[in-house]
């Protein structure tokens, strides 16, 4: 019925490393964030695809309580992207030097 | 290979999953290398729709439907609406490198780490265990959605009530961080410009700063200092958001 679980690893594993070369790289804060949901998504398919080889609904489940937290982890670091922005008027990862302890 | 023989791969499901593959590929690459923020949100949008075709290939139908929905239709709608509120839709300077060999170090260890992956995904043996051992069949009756729904409610109720929970803790984080700093604070001449529509961006009143008459007894020079700073502050943001 589907291809073997294994072409779904192997993409998932390169869309991972996609979202983390775009972290490393980019410094837009609000790119990087993108390319944080890159790497969720990700690993999402790695669930689902276990979720299918295993048949178990637990890998299905646990990408369910994934997209949540990562809805709030958005929320809140776009809270803090605009709460920056306020303050230095441009939203580089450079910016975010002031948060330092 | 991994299901039983009879339901080996179709050359219609073979087909599926290259094209869903390559739009899911062509998505992520454009997210890292648009130089503007929209067409980076733009690309991400197309990664998730492939990552969809995805999910319902592997037979995952509600989770492909809630992904359309809370990532195409919220997550990335509040990420358009955060650049185009903060006016970044500039194009960045890619030749600034504030740190110096950050980023061919970034690409020789992305490639290294994604060699390990596959090396270690494909080449060793992992114990994965028996089938369907821990939690329910995924091909219970009803299908995919009355299993999913089913274990949500059942085994992992706890975790279900924990993220209602931190729903909450988000929405009250995400108003406490993107109110104006200081909170409102009624001044005596509130009532004279509580129709003023404040900056969102410097979060000063621009209109009232501007229409405030001197007071007769304060230096003039002063107040039109600052109505000039707000002026220019809000100036550069009109610029770029209009086309």
């Amino acid at each position: 019925m589907s291809l073997s679980g294994a072409w779904y690893l192997g993409l998932a594993a390169v869309v991972f490393s996609i979202g983390t070369l775009g972290l490393l790289v980019r410094r837009n804060v609000l790119v990087m964030f993108m390319c944080v949901e890159l790497m969720l998504n990700a690993v999402n398919l790695t669930f689902v695809t276990f979720s299918r080889m295993l048949d178990d609904i637990g890998g299905q489940a646990l990408v369910f309580f994934t997209l949540v937290v990562a809805a709030a982890e958005v929320v809140v670091g776009l809270g803090i992207v605009v709460a920056i922005f306020r303050r230095r008027r441009s939203a580089t990862a450079d910016d975010f030097h002031i948060m330092r302890g | 290979m991994m299901v039983t023989p009879l339901f080996a791969a179709t050359t219609v499901d073979a087909l599926t999953f290259a094209v869903a593959a390559a739009i899911v590929l062509a998505g992520a690459i454009g997210v890292v290398v648009a130089r503007n923020p929209v067409h980076a949100a733009l690309m991400l949008v197309m990664t998730l729709f492939g990552v969809a075709v995805l999910f319902v290939e592997q037979q995952a139908n509600f989770l492909a439907a809630v992904q359309v929905i809370v990532y195409a239709g919220a997550i990335v709608v509040l990420f358009l609406f955060v650049i185009m509120f903060l006016g970044v839709d500039r194009e960045e300077n890619v030749a600034e490198e504030p740190l110096r060999g950050q980023r061919p170090l970034a690409v020789v260890l992305v490639v290294l780490g994604l060699a390990g992956l596959l090396l270690m995904g494909f080449g060793a043996h992992w114990s994965v265990g028996a089938r369907s051992v821990a939690g329910a069949s995924r091909n219970a009756s009803g299908g995919d959605v009355a299993a999913l729904g089913r274990s949500v409610f059942t085994t992992y109720l706890f975790a279900f009530e924990v993220t209602s929970a931190l729903l909450v803790i988000a929405v009250v984080g995400a108003v406490v961080l993107a109110r104006r700093p200081g909170g409102v604070r009624p001044g005596p001449d509130s009532d004279t410009d509580a129709d003023a529509i404040p900056d969102p961006i410097t979060g000063s009143d621009t209109t009232g700063a501007q229409d405030e008459v001197p007071p007769p007894d304060g230096d003039a020079e002063d107040d039109a200092d600052v109505g000039a700073v707000a002026r220019s502050g809000a100036e550069p943001r009109s610029e770029e958001v209009s086309p």
